[in-house]
């Protein structure tokens, strides 16, 4: 190993270090208020719950339940996002007739509509996943819209000198280029998918870490709580983790500053 | 210069732009004939208008009023035979230097064998072979205008229009690169407008240099280089050529009593 591959392989061991040793003080600090007397579980407690709701099926009953609320509503979110993020970017007709409604529902927040969707559509997993595929198509349309807006002319001009005629240079050269937007837009959909889940599940729920805690709040149940908290945490940050890979490969030609 | 079948004809192109309720002519009742071969510089204070007449000639923009001729036949967007180079390279990021260069290719449905071979070919030609699978970004300035010169020539244009394709470059990579594309040009001769804002450029690479003055834009001077006489070092440093400079230079920096400073001091879309 050469001197400066030395010096990257350190800088780039360091941030996990840091990393590491923060998550475990984290947790020492957690242990101490826990035994000083605050009404907080310890650490071990909840280590022993979460090794118990694992062991009945309860645990992963409940994250197989919110996982797949979560999916589907992120899934038909961005799906539906990602078409008409390119349409109003592309046609100005369409952008004027349905950027009202987009900019109004974005200042409302998708946990406001949940009285609505009961009503609506009763008490099943359609209101649910309704109210996440909203939170997720929200964050997600804005940004596609605004990678297609940002597309750099000089890139569309330099495709039509080359021969390219609209749909050609949409499929080459307006997708690729808004990847980026259209990446970053998933992650906070996903972000806003995951944070609405726990209040959707309010809707009579059956299962799911969402609804387990809530139960749990019944009965004074604080360990449970804190197992549903830390699973909806790394649950999430694993979904993210996994998008940030798929970034990284879709969009690794981009120059980073 | 011949004018019996021009390659290239601008007849009284006007064009105004709307700057909110104002107006500006960043060309007015343009005038210009170019031959076959014939290898034309424009240089000229910003806002003189050059790259509006070549976003013009390339299709991206209409005149407000006269025509542009191609080949007798006016220009009504952008075409195979006008390969343009942008000051930006306005490279595919995504895309390897391979891909970049064969992307006019597939566009005009070149069979994938055939595109591969034709773009290894000027690939070759302008020096990128080893770097045929990176991706712009980790190439140099001067290497990505490079690989979109191969980019405009793959295609096979008989004209090129380049808008100072090398003006974002340093003095060093900039004369290698003005000598690759005169050594390009002349093995695959084609009809070239090259706008710059290099005085020395303008007069090392071209058969007829055109001086443009601003505000409005329009042709101020026209002067003619030899074409017989060969590009190299020795030129550049003749006597010769510090004499078509000088001429330029009064030409574009001493228009009627104002300095070029001046009239590029409210600069606009140039």
């Amino acid at each position: 190993m050469t001197a400066p591959e030395r010096q990257s392989a350190g800088r780039r061991k360091l941030p996990l270090i840091l990393n590491a040793v923060s998550v475990l003080l984290g947790i020492a600090i957690w242990w101490v208020l826990a035994t000083a007397g605050f009404k907080l579980p310890t650490p071990l407690e909840v280590v022993s719950r979460a090794g118990t709701l694992i062991g009945n099926g309860t645990l992963g009953e409940d994250a197989v339940a919110s996982l797949t609320r979560v999916l589907i509503g992120f899934a038909l979110g961005t799906a539906a996002a990602i078409p008409v993020g390119f349409l109003m970017g592309w046609y100005s007709v369409l952008r004027g007739l349905i950027e009202p409604w987009i900019q109004f529902f974005r200042t409302i927040p998708p946990l406001a509509i949940i009285p609505l969707a009961v009503v609506v559509m009763g008490i099943d997993e359609t209101p649910k996943i309704f109210v996440i595929f909203l939170a997720a198509f929200l964050a997600c349309v804005i940004s596609t819209f605004q990678g297609v807006v940002n597309v750099d002319r000089t890139l569309i001009n330099a495709a039509r000198v080359l021969g390219a005629k609209d749909v050609t240079i949409f499929a080459r050269v307006v997708v690729p280029a808004s990847t980026p937007f259209i990446l970053v837009g998933m992650r906070v959909g996903l972000g806003s998918a995951w944070a609405t889940l726990v209040a959707a599940e309010l809707i009579a729920a059956q299962q799911g870490l969402g609804y387990r805690m809530q139960n749990a709040q019944l009965y004074y149940d604080l360990p449970t709580i804190f197992v549903g908290l830390i699973s909806i945490g790394i649950l999430g940050l694993l979904m993210d983790r996994v998008l940030l890979l798929a970034e990284r490969k879709l969009t690794g030609w981009q120059e980073r500053r | 210069m011949t004018t019996k079948t021009a390659k290239i004809s601008v007849q009284g192109v006007t064009k105004i732009f709307a700057l909110g309720r104002e107006t500006f002519t960043a060309l007015d009742n343009v005038s210009l004939d170019i031959a076959d071969h014939e290898f034309v510089t424009v240089v000229g204070p910003s806002g003189c208008g050059k790259s509006t007449l070549m976003n013009i000639l390339a299709g991206l923009e209409t005149p407000t009023a006269g025509r542009a001729l191609v080949d007798g036949s006016p220009v009504l967007g952008p075409g195979p035979e006008r390969g343009v180079i942008f000051q930006q390279y306005a490279l595919f990021p995504w895309l390897t230097v391979r891909q970049n260069v064969e992307f006019g290719l597939r566009t005009s449905g070149v069979p994938k064998g055939e595109r591969r071979r034709r773009a290894e070919h000027f690939i070759e030609q302008v020096g990128l072979e080893r770097f045929a699978d990176a991706l712009p970004k980790t190439l140099s300035g001067g290497m990505r205008q490079r690989c979109a010169i191969a980019r405009a020539y793959a295609v096979d244009p008989s004209i090129l229009l380049m808008d100072e394709p090398f003006g974002a470059l340093d003095a060093l990579t900039r004369v290698k690169l003005q000598e690759q594309l005169l050594h390009t040009w002349s093995q695959n001769k084609r009809t070239v407008l090259f706008i710059t804002h290099d005085v020395d450029e303008a007069v090392f690479l071209a058969t007829r240099v055109i001086v443009m003055a601003a505000r409005p834009g329009r042709i101020y001077d026209v002067i003619e280089v030899d074409p017989a006489i060969e590009r190299n070092e020795e030129f550049r440093l003749s006597s010769e050529f510090a004499a078509l400079r000088k001429r330029v230079w009064h030409s574009v920096y001493h228009q009627e009593g104002r300095t070029a400073f001046q009239s590029a001091s409210h600069s606009s879309t140039a």
